[in-house]
């Protein structure tokens, strides 16, 4: 079987991070907190968070924080969920989630919840169980949970539940691994998982599993490393992963390196990206490839890093 | 102001009149090398004069013609999109425009989460009957793309929020005729069922949904959409799915033909545990799947065994299932109320 090429990628990830320039870098600059995250969390696992300097990304980052107290996707961006949770979950990579204040940010989060128990991105009003989960596990690493109708919430995304035992973004909406990672992490977080049936859904995500030993995120559609995260930490959170063939899957995840400049992509031979570099290496740790540090399936965040948040020191 | 001015036409930002007396903002990012590539100069430009507008909080004519201009460099700029919302209100603008500016650019960037939310704001605020509008625009993004997750997401919201339902059975039925494995119809299929208020419901619908589905089945028996649609018909009431003879035909005829299998095997499966009561024509078809000739009346322990073997991928699942199933077909039967029956 290949390797993982551990130097290559942390090189990649290291000179795209500098080069503020490229035309891709220029183009996302609107989630370059998610990029952040994405790049971190990688060097973390593949222990060399110490090559970033940590006081540079975070001093960026605060900026990148609002009256309202919510996080904005880059300096000058509007605030939305999904930035504040990159935000959160980087300063427990550094152990500075002291940097915040604490209520202010969780007073945000906990203001986007309506009265379904569904959770908008931001002030404008979507909806999707993307956000509860954002919005649950942003204020579990805050240790803020009471701040929210937590039933409410969970009510919501049991009613996203379809009949194979998957989830989608709105009640009736297809089944996507995304989505399930999402409301099986929220689910998990607030102590809800008995409202999964283990055994549907655990069938339904080794079925994702293809000819190649790729995972996909739907029926009939093609495997990409992504789902290695999202399909993946769903079996693990269910109790199910000895139900797809683990050799198989790290395989497909190593053919799509790049071996040679690093990175990883979402099929073998297509172009590299830092998104699929993250859940490609992710997604090996949850396998337990050797060398790499264990990672949590629900929080994303290497396990010492949660363990410190909830264990303290 | 020409709001869908092509790209080869553009004359900078800064040499254009009404422009004249905004002073642009760069990125706050670090040190700005020479850019060779001159669609990161466009790029950059139009987006550090957006920068300035949106900092002075400027919301007038120019201010939404340069989130145009932005939104069709990047359409994934989510504060260029709020920016823009926050300017048509102020502006009173015609919501009508802008569903013919969000036609224009959805084209190239379906893939975007922007845009659809921007769309359904946009239909949210006009408030009008905009049912078809809409379904059509979804059916044109579906006809391209036919399992795209924002636009059945949009579809499913038009028809619950503004009506429309009469065609969607009828629609979902002519995306299956196009593609049989598409698992977004399959799953629109059982929304109209279950959720049109023209319809009746599951329980009226079903016997006529079963035919159907057994028939794409017989297309094509490796599909997995219509067999998790099947178990989707009988919900709740798993007797009436063991008791229904077109499951246990469609099993029969695909097990005697030995192709692709694996999805009747397992259909099989988990109506032995509920309590079916196998043919010998069944019995007779499984052992013949079997190359140990395994034969004994445990035909659940073969179905497994054959599973294990053809669908190796998933071994350790059928290996469970295997383990799991005297307990299992015992809770079954309590669950389904048939304590006391003996198998």
């Amino acid at each position: 079987m290949g390797e993982l090429a551990v130097e290559k990628h942390v090189k990649f990830i290291l000179t795209i991070e500098k080069e503020k320039d490229s035309f891709e870098s220029v183009v996302m600059e609107h989630i370059r907190l998610n990029g952040a995250y994405w790049a971190l969390t990688t060097l973390d696992i593949l222990g060399k968070l110490n090559t970033v300097d940590q006081d540079e990304v975070v001093s960026w980052m605060m900026q990148c924080q609002h009256e309202s107290g919510g996080f904005g996707g880059n300096i000058g961006h509007d605030p939305h969920l999904l930035y504040t949770l990159s935000a959160i979950q980087v300063l427990a990579l550094f152990d500075k989630i002291d940097a915040l204040d604490i209520d202010k940010v969780s007073n945000y989060i906990a203001g986007l919840q309506n009265n379904d128990g569904s959770f908008s991105g931001d002030m404008w009003g979507e909806i999707d169980t993307r956000f509860s989960c954002v919005a649950i596990l942003s204020l579990a690493l805050l240790k803020r949970l009471d701040k929210i109708n937590v039933e409410k919430a969970v009510n919501y995304i049991v009613s996203c539940k379809n009949l194979d035992g998957g989830f989608g973004c709105t009640p009736g909406a297809e089944s996507h691994a995304g989505q399930i990672f999402c409301c099986v992490a929220a689910l998990a977080v607030t102590g809800s998982l008995h409202h999964v049936d283990k055994d549907l859904l655990g069938w339904w995500l080794c079925e994702r599993q293809v000819k190649s030993g790729g995972l996909n995120g739907r029926p009939e559609k093609l495997p990409d490393v992504c789902y290695s995260w999202w399909v993946l930490s769903s079996l693990i959170m269910i109790d199910r992963v000895h139900w797809i063939d683990k050799e198989k899957l790290i395989k497909f995840i190593l053919d799509c390196q790049d071996k040679e400049n690093g990175g990883i992509s979402d099929q073998p031979e297509d172009a590299v990206d830092v998104f699929h570099t993250y859940f490609g290496v992710a997604g090996l740790s949850l396998l337990e490839y050797p060398g790499l540090k264990a990672i949590d399936p629900a929080y994303a965040l290497p396990v010492d890093v949660v363990n410190r948040i909830f264990f303290g020191r | 102001m020409d709001v869908l001015q092509k790209s080869s036409e553009r004359i900078p930002l800064s040499q254009r009149p009404e422009y004249a007396d905004v002073k642009p903002v760069a990125q706050d990012d670090g040190p700005n090398p020479i850019v060779p590539i001159s669609y990161t100069d466009e790029f950059r430009e139009t987006m550090d004069y957006f920068r300035a507008i949106y900092v002075t909080d400027e919301r007038s004519l120019r201010a939404l013609q340069l989130t145009a201009e932005a939104i069709k460099l990047n359409a994934g700029n989510y504060t260029v999109w709020q920016f823009r919302r926050l300017v048509l209100k102020a502006l009173n603008a015609d919501m009508n425009k802008e569903l013919d500016f969000v036609d224009g650019i959805v084209e190239r960037n379906s893939k975007n989460y922007q845009i659809w939310h921007h769309r359904r704001w946009v239909a949210e605020n006009l408030g009008t009957d905009l049912s078809t509008r809409e379904l059509e625009f979804t059916k044109k993004i579906l006809s391209k793309d036919a399992k795209h997750y924002h636009a059945w997401s949009h579809r499913q919201w038009v028809l619950q929020a503004l009506g429309g339902w009469k065609d969607e059975l009828a629609y979902c039925e002519l995306l299956l005729k196009d593609d049989i494995f598409n698992n977004s119809a399959w799953n629109q299929r059982y929304f109209v069922v279950t959720r049109s208020p023209l319809l009746g419901g599951l329980g009226a619908m079903r016997e006529s949904e079963v035919t159907c589905t057994v028939n794409a089945i017989m297309e094509h028996p490796e599909n997995e959409s219509p067999w998790r649609y099947l178990r989707g018909l009988y919900r709740n009431d798993t007797q009436a799915l063991v008791k229904d003879p077109q499951v246990a035909s469609v099993c029969l005829k695909i097990l005697t033909a030995k192709n692709n299998y694996v999805h009747a095997l397992s259909m099989l499966l988990d109506l032995l545990c509920h309590g079916f009561q196998a043919s010998l024509e069944i019995r007779n078809a499984v052992y013949g799947l079997s190359d140990s000739g395994a034969q004994g009346s445990d035909l659940v322990k073969v179905v497994c065994s054959i599973l294990e073997l053809v669908d190796p991928m998933r071994a350790n699942y059928w290996k469970w299932r295997r383990n799991m199933a005297p307990a299992q077909a015992a809770q079954c039967l309590k669950d389904d109320g048939l304590t006391g029956l003996s198998l």
